[in-house]
């Protein structure tokens, strides 16, 4: 019956423009759509998966402000059976070293953890620490970049896949899992599992209650700091080719002068 | 730029926005493929029975989502926006569990509404017939009760999902008593002596499967009449009246994406060196496409309102079907204007949402009938 949380963050909608603001370089968060990062909902799915073949229980943990509490209802309407949000304002800027040691502490308060399961790295972002640093402050074996998990008694098994390969690995619970693209496809909630999630439990926390220092979070104590931002700029345009009867020749040739047959 | 709401709570946003996620990652980019290849989504439907989105307008009690109509048929609206056959097959399921859910015995209803309700079974309804169109009291065909069977001879027309149902929700004649002599079968779709024709050659929503379907001998217990003998034209046109409002919420839906298509067309598009959009003449053709589409919808959420306080709606609910499927016609025909030759092409949907409008006139009573209801009140006042 193992006991699961699950990381997860609310982000910019990737099918909306996404800016940061002006002054600090955060994130502008009026700007664009928020939603429960698809990254997250995968490793919700695996969770749910887990819970299902064994019991027990799945917990969605969420820093973030105010409106985060919309990814976390996602979550429960998914099927999780509780949540706790981590809200306050001090937490604003927070960088991912801060982040992560506010979720460890988060984690603490929940008793009996064995997996602690995240997306491998989220879409705003994209750091991609988050659950090693996790990991390595509450003492737990990480098993990072997921394809495949497997819980057996007091063990899990997973196969990594990175660049690298597939790599086998195996660890004893408690430990922290990130999940990668291919670990499942999520479901969608169903109209019953919304109605559901208004009646579970959300248990807000500010970082006194976690026992972490309002001088340790935000971004004026950031161990990394966003001097400079600019748009990506415009894509260029392509080189035309027009087919006169030739046109897999110049492909080729094309090809070849890049280097890549 | 999808259509703004008014919703009566949260639950009913989260849950259009469960719609809209699926209708965008599920629905939208197959439905040109699946139109064109004539391909009927069956999975898609199993998916919208897993999201518990086909049984929504009824009880919980019986495995619906308990919600009214006004919040139920703008959650169809936005799944005929991203595809019109797949929110006409929604809207027509759930005509066919109708008759069950309000005509039924409790011991019929516990025996088979929840697995149609809340679980993945598709229905279908079978009034029509080859020479009983709008005139539905003509039907013939006919249903003989013999030791505890009835057993059914006849042609049904023009049946939404005919072979692929798993129910059909079919009126048969008992008596020769003209409409009066018509009752209402629960039809199991592996009931002996049910099959099905081929599908029609339709103009337009090639991805639902349109066939006759024919009784041969087919032998259907009799525990399987809903209501006394004699209800079924009553049950019938009953459940019509709250299929027309589904039909107009699916017409706004496919006038929504027509009006969307056109805009975002007329913005990307340029003529004598500025967007199209720019013209007074796109400007008005686009702003009547809009009203048309906004006032359409207006009307069908306001007979919903009556028909959830439990007021009369007939009325109300042919107008809607009239307003929304004439206005869903005008605005994909504009839109192709629009989209000028591009949308006379099969590369563009707009084409496919003009030939997509055309049925919605005709079909659970043509708009003529619906004027000839509309008078009829008026006359009666």
């Amino acid at each position: 019956m193992p006991n699961i949380v699950v990381l997860v963050k609310q982000v910019p909608d990737t099918y909306s423009e996404r800016k940061l603001s002006e002054g600090d370089h955060t994130l502008d968060r009026d700007f664009a759509d928020a939603v429960l990062d698809e990254i997250n909902e995968r490793a919700i799915e695996e969770a749910l998966q887990i819970k299902e073949a064994h019991d027990g229980e799945v917990t969605v943990l969420c820093v973030g402000p105010d409106r985060a509490t919309d990814a976390i209802r996602k979550g429960l309407s998914m099927g999780a059976d509780k949540a706790i949000h981590v809200l306050d304002d001090a937490l604003h800027g927070s960088d991912l070293l801060q982040t992560a040691k506010v979720l460890a502490a988060a984690i603490r308060t929940v008793e009996d953890v064995d997996l602690v399961i995240a997306g491998n790295e989220a879409s705003d972002g994209a750091g991609g620490a988050v659950p090693a640093v996790v990991a390595e402050l509450l003492g737990y074996p990480q098993l990072t970049h997921a394809r495949e998990v497997t819980v057996d008694g007091t063990t899990v098994k997973v196969t990594r896949e990175t660049e690298d390969g597939l790599t086998h690995l195996e660890a004893s619970l408690p430990a922290v899992v990130s999940v990668g693209e291919k670990i499942n496809e999520p479901r969608y909630p169903s109209f019953k599992g919304i109605m559901a999630a208004k009646k579970k439990p959300v248990e807000t926390v500010d970082i006194a209650d976690l026992g972490v220092d309002a001088g340790d979070v935000g971004l004026a104590n950031a161990w990394s700091t966003v001097v400079e931002a600019a748009p990506k700029p415009p894509r260029e345009a392509g080189q035309r080719v027009e087919d006169d009867g030739d046109g897999g020749v110049k492909i080729a040739e094309y090809l070849v002068g890049q280097k890549l047959i | 730029m999808p259509a703004e709401r008014l919703l009566p709570d949260r639950d009913a946003e989260d849950l259009v926005k469960l719609t809209r996620e699926i209708a965008r990652d599920e629905l939208a980019p197959i439905a040109a493929r699946y139109e064109e290849e004539e391909r009927f989504p069956r999975e898609q439907f199993r998916l919208l029975g897993r999201s518990g989105l086909l049984g929504l307008p009824y009880p919980e009690a019986w495995g619906g989502g308990g919600l009214s109509y006004e919040v139920y048929l703008q959650v169809l609206e936005e799944v005929a926006t991203a595809w019109m056959s797949m929110g006409v097959g929604l809207s027509v399921h759930v005509m066919s569990c109708f008759a069950l859910a309000e005509y039924g015995t409790d011991e019929q209803r516990a025996r088979w509404l929840p697995d149609m309700l809340g679980g993945e079974l598709l229905g279908a309804y079978a009034l029509s017939e080859p020479q009983a169109g709008s005139d539905a009291a003509a039907l013939t065909t006919r249903a003989v009760l013999t030791d505890s069977t009835y057993v059914v001879n006849g042609v049904k027309a023009w049946i939404t999902h005919g072979g692929h149902a798993d129910f059909y929700t079919t009126m048969v004649r008992t008596s020769p008593d003209g409409g009066r002599g018509v009752s209402c079968l629960l039809v199991d779709a592996a009931t002996p002596g049910l099959s099905a024709a081929p599908p029609e050659h339709k103009m337009g929503l090639t991805g639902s499967p349109t066939t006759q379907m024919i009784f041969d001998d087919a032998r259907v217990p009799a525990d399987r009449l809903l209501g006394a003998e004699g209800d079924g034209l009553r049950i019938a046109l009953t459940a019509l009246s709250s299929g027309r409002l589904g039909i107009a919420a699916c017409s706004v839906g496919l006038a929504q994406a027509a009006l969307d298509e056109a805009v975002a067309y007329a913005k990307e598009r340029s003529q004598f060196g500025r967007p199209i959009i720019e013209f007074q003449g796109m400007e008005f053709l686009l702003a009547d496409m809009a009203a048309a589409v906004e006032s359409a919808r207006a009307t069908y959420l306001e007979a919903a309102r009556r028909r959830d306080r439990g007021l009369p709606f007939t009325r109300q609910a042919s107008i809607a079907k009239l307003v929304a499927t004439d206005a869903a016609m005008k605005v994909t025909t504009d839109a192709v204007q629009v989209l000028g030759g591009a949308g006379y092409t099969r590369d563009f949907p707009v084409e496919r949402y003009l030939r997509e409008a055309k049925v919605p006139q005709i079909f659970e009573g043509t708009n003529q009938i619906q004027r000839m209801l509309i008078a009829r009140e008026l006359r009666r006042s």
